[in-house]
């Protein structure tokens, strides 16, 4: 099948900075994927640069088989929400409709009635009047109205009060349910994605740290605890995300694929934040010191 | 996208097309009653003698309306490029509204495309329609002031409204474009409409054709001993460029009809043995110093002659009002072809920089 | 009809707790064999969770033989986990409904009341076994 999303070594740069560098991933399709890392980390460049709103320094990326915005049939079968939720203030709820409806040719102009009567909005209220929950939910009705194959959301809760989050994510997700669309949203928080992503990518330092089905990444990480141990003698198949030590424990956070079979170790469940945090802290001395110390001996 | 464009552009066209539907209606009610007096009385007052009375009545007719609607084609270039243009899309790179019209399904080159089209067309037939009435409203005053063809009026009557309003509108375009702040492109759209009008009023226009010369005999009398020929050998519609007077060479040595040496205008006279001479030109002999020109008809008669000989002459520089609508035509194309080339600039950056 | 819920940080996984919930209803005979299970656009919709979850939920009931899927209808119970002793858990219940006011009557509070249970249900338990 399709990847929901593909990218070859792909790279984006702004003025001599590298926002985005050597990202290869393949997303399946029929997935809610998640995109997390800290602010600054790419993950707006990433998604950008799916959507066709920048252009690729390097590399290359297709989304659903086709690169982005490349004709108004592949701009058709991609639905995006950018970040903070722009909207036509002057215009109002009505006519953000009727703007989709316009310019979208699988406009489902029955769903978007439903939506907006079920999130109980004014027709008729200027769009620049909407709370910021009103907002985002407008802009995921005119993404999903579109009947896209591929639903990308760039942070679209972060700037939302608890309730609206869920309200939002609650929404997305029944729309995934009802839908068959695969989603690839970004938060630079774990517990948002923890309930509704089944694949992840990790981002830091514009580098991709890890991506895989989250019950695999579950299955396959794990928190050591036990007498304190050099990292660099952990044996082959288990590598060393993070580690660190008191004078006489150590605690290692590694990925393995088969059972740990050491009974020196007390081997502990990880959560999912608990794993991206791992990545990410990794990102953060690599790119402090060389690319030494934490990292196993494969 | 069409009707998006339209319901997008509501207001500030609502506005332009309200203000021309109240200028219309004023225009329609005043300008027949004018053009009534003018056909009436002004044109067979020579030979009831009172012109200088009605001619007065006149100027004055609907005064308020003359002096407030006549820098109207004037302004409003400006205003359209400043308030249609310069928001078109700098309102939405500000408030990135773009990323949302750039994800539906249609390419930014259709979007811009109507964009631009919707509005460019709207202003030039708002600068059209606006020219057509007042150009109407105007022509018995015109007629009589003669003056269509100066630099002041030439801009606010015809067809070249037109090209003055498409290219302020792609200027603003372009300024949102490139300076993404919709206040400060305003402020530079002003600025360039101001400077491309300046420019092409007094750089350019007066050599899109080549101008006719003329050459006419100075004669003596009024200030500073010379007055310029008659403008009789032309049309009092012409729009004259230059009078210079030229020597026999065909150097020019002054202006408006006097002799300029060293700066100074006048004709100069030096008082010696050989009698008076006219500075840097030449010797008039037989001419007693301290004559001064128009004084004595006598002395008067010989300084003429002898300008006459030494071959000082009034050259008058001029394009003809037979060329009055070929200007238009060339003016209103030059203007087409800048804001061609804006929208041109638009879209390549949108396509290729913007990302 | 039961609702779901979820524990985030129980550490179970989320599939699972939804599996051991429609057990704990089947067990208690708050459902019963032709129950319809929620739809998973309503669990969806209640826990915001992704529908694959839920999906996964019910394939994994259906696997234990506790639940069927009738395409385009829903999700139904097909055998339940009740037991014989269900008759028996009236009077059980109000049993234990005396006990609880005993132990609030001599002034225990909730958490020694659970904990002096837990305590006896273990040793219990381990009594048991040996």
């Amino acid at each position: 099948m399709t990847a929901a999303l593909h990218t070859q070594d792909l790279g984006k740069r702004y003025r001599g900075r590298w926002a985005l560098r050597g990202c290869t991933l393949t997303v399946p399709p029929g997935r809610v994927a998640g995109l997390v890392g800290p602010n600054g980390a790419g993950k707006s460049t990433l998604l950008q640069l799916a959507v066709g709103l920048l252009r690729p320094s390097a590399g290359t990326v297709e989304v659903l088989g086709g690169p982005p915005a490349h004709d108004p049939e592949q701009l058709a079968r991609v639905g995006y929400v950018a970040q903070d939720t722009p909207v036509y203030a002057a215009l109002s709820v009505r006519e953000h409709l009727r703007f989709g409806a316009w310019l979208n040719p699988r406009w489902d102009n029955e769903l978007a009635g439903r939506r907006i009567a079920q999130l109980d909005l004014d027709p008729g209220q200027r769009a620049g009047k909407l709370s910021g929950g009103q907002r985002a939910q407008l802009a995921l009705t005119l993404a999903l109205a579109k009947r896209p194959g591929l639903l990308i959301l760039d942070e679209p809760v972060a700037s939302l009060d608890p309730l609206a989050r869920r309200e939002f994510l609650r929404h997305l997700m029944e729309a995934v349910a009802e839908h068959e669309v695969s989603v690839l949203l970004s938060s630079h928080l774990v517990t948002d994605l923890e309930r509704v992503c089944d694949y992840l990518i990790v981002l830091a330092a514009g580098h991709v740290q890890v991506t895989g089905e989250v019950e695999q990444l579950l299955a396959t990480h794990h928190r050591l605890t036990g007498p304190r141990r050099d990292p660099a003698a952990m044996p082959g198949g288990q590598q060393v995300i993070e580690a660190s030590h008191t004078d006489r424990q150590s605690t290692l956070i590694v990925r393995s694929e088969g059972p740990i079979h050491d009974p020196a170790w007390t081997v502990g469940q990880l959560s999912l934040e608990d794993v991206v945090l791992a990545y990410m802290s990794q990102a953060n001395c690599a790119g402090q010191a060389s690319r030494s110390g934490l990292e196993a001996v494969r | 996208m069409i009707r998006f464009t339209l319901r997008q552009f509501r207001a500030p066209a609502a506005t332009a097309y309200a203000a021309m539907a109240v200028i219309a209606i004023v225009l329609a009610v005043t300008g027949p009653r004018l053009a009534h007096y003018y056909d009436a009385h002004v044109v067979g007052c020579q030979a009831a003698g009172n012109c200088n009375a009605v001619t007065e009545t006149f100027l004055g007719f609907y005064h308020a309306v003359q002096a407030s609607l006549g820098p109207v084609l004037l302004v409003l270039p400006a205003l359209i490029g400043i308030f249609w243009g310069a928001p078109l899309l700098a309102h939405e790179l500000e408030t990135g509204t773009f990323r949302l019209a750039w994800t539906q399904s249609l390419t930014r080159n259709r979007w811009l495309a109507v964009k631009m089209g919707v509005g460019g067309l709207a202003a030039m037939a708002a600068a059209g329609l606006l020219s057509l009435m007042v150009t109407w409203w105007f022509s018995p005053l015109d007629r009589w002031n003669g003056n269509r063809f100066t630099p002041a009026m030439f801009g606010e009557r015809g067809i070249v409204p037109i090209g003055y309003a498409a290219f302020a509108f792609a200027f603003g375009v372009v300024g949102g474009l490139l300076i993404r702040r919709t206040v400060p492109a305003m402020a530079a759209t002003l600025v360039a409409y101001l400077a491309a009008r300046l420019g092409m009023t007094y750089l350019v226009r007066p050599h899109l054709m080549t101008p006719l010369r003329v050459t006419t005999a100075v004669l003596l009398g009024g200030k500073n001993g010379a007055a310029p020929a008659s403008a009789s050998t032309l049309n009092p519609q012409d729009w004259v460029l230059a009078s210079n007077t030229i020597n026999a060479a065909g150097h020019v040595i002054g202006q408006d009809g006097t002799i300029t040496v060293n700066g100074t205008q006048g004709i100069m006279f030096a008082t010696g043995p050989g009698g008076v001479s006219l500075a840097g030109v030449g010797r008039c002999p037989n001419i007693p110093a301290g004559t001064v020109p128009g004084r004595d008809p006598h002395s008067s008669s010989l300084l003429q002659a002898c300008i006459t000989r030494l071959g000082i002459r009034q050259e008058l520089v001029y394009q003809p009002i037979s060329r009055y609508w070929a200007f238009q035509g060339l003016e209103l194309a030059i203007f087409l072809a800048a804001a061609l080339a804006l929208a041109g600039i638009c879209f390549w950056w949108v396509r290729r920089r913007l990302t | 009809m039961i609702e779901f819920h979820l524990d985030s940080r129980s550490g179970v996984a989320p599939y699972l707790q939804l599996i051991q919930q429609v057990r704990h209803a089947l067990r208690l005979g708050l459902l019963r064999e032709g129950d319809q299970l929620p739809t998973v656009k309503d669990a969806v919709a209640r826990l915001a969770i992704n529908p694959n979850t839920v999906l996964k939920a019910y394939r994994e009931l259906e696997y234990e033989g506790l639940a069927a899927a009738r395409p385009g209808v829903g999700t139904f119970v097909t055998r339940t986990l009740s037991d014989a002793s269900l008759p028996a858990h009236g009077p059980l219940r109000q049993d234990l409904r005396r006990w609880l006011a005993r132990a609030r009557q001599a002034g225990l509070d909730d958490e020694s009341i659970e904990a002096l249970f837990m305590s006896t249900f273990r040793a219990a338990a381990g009594e048991d076994v040996a």
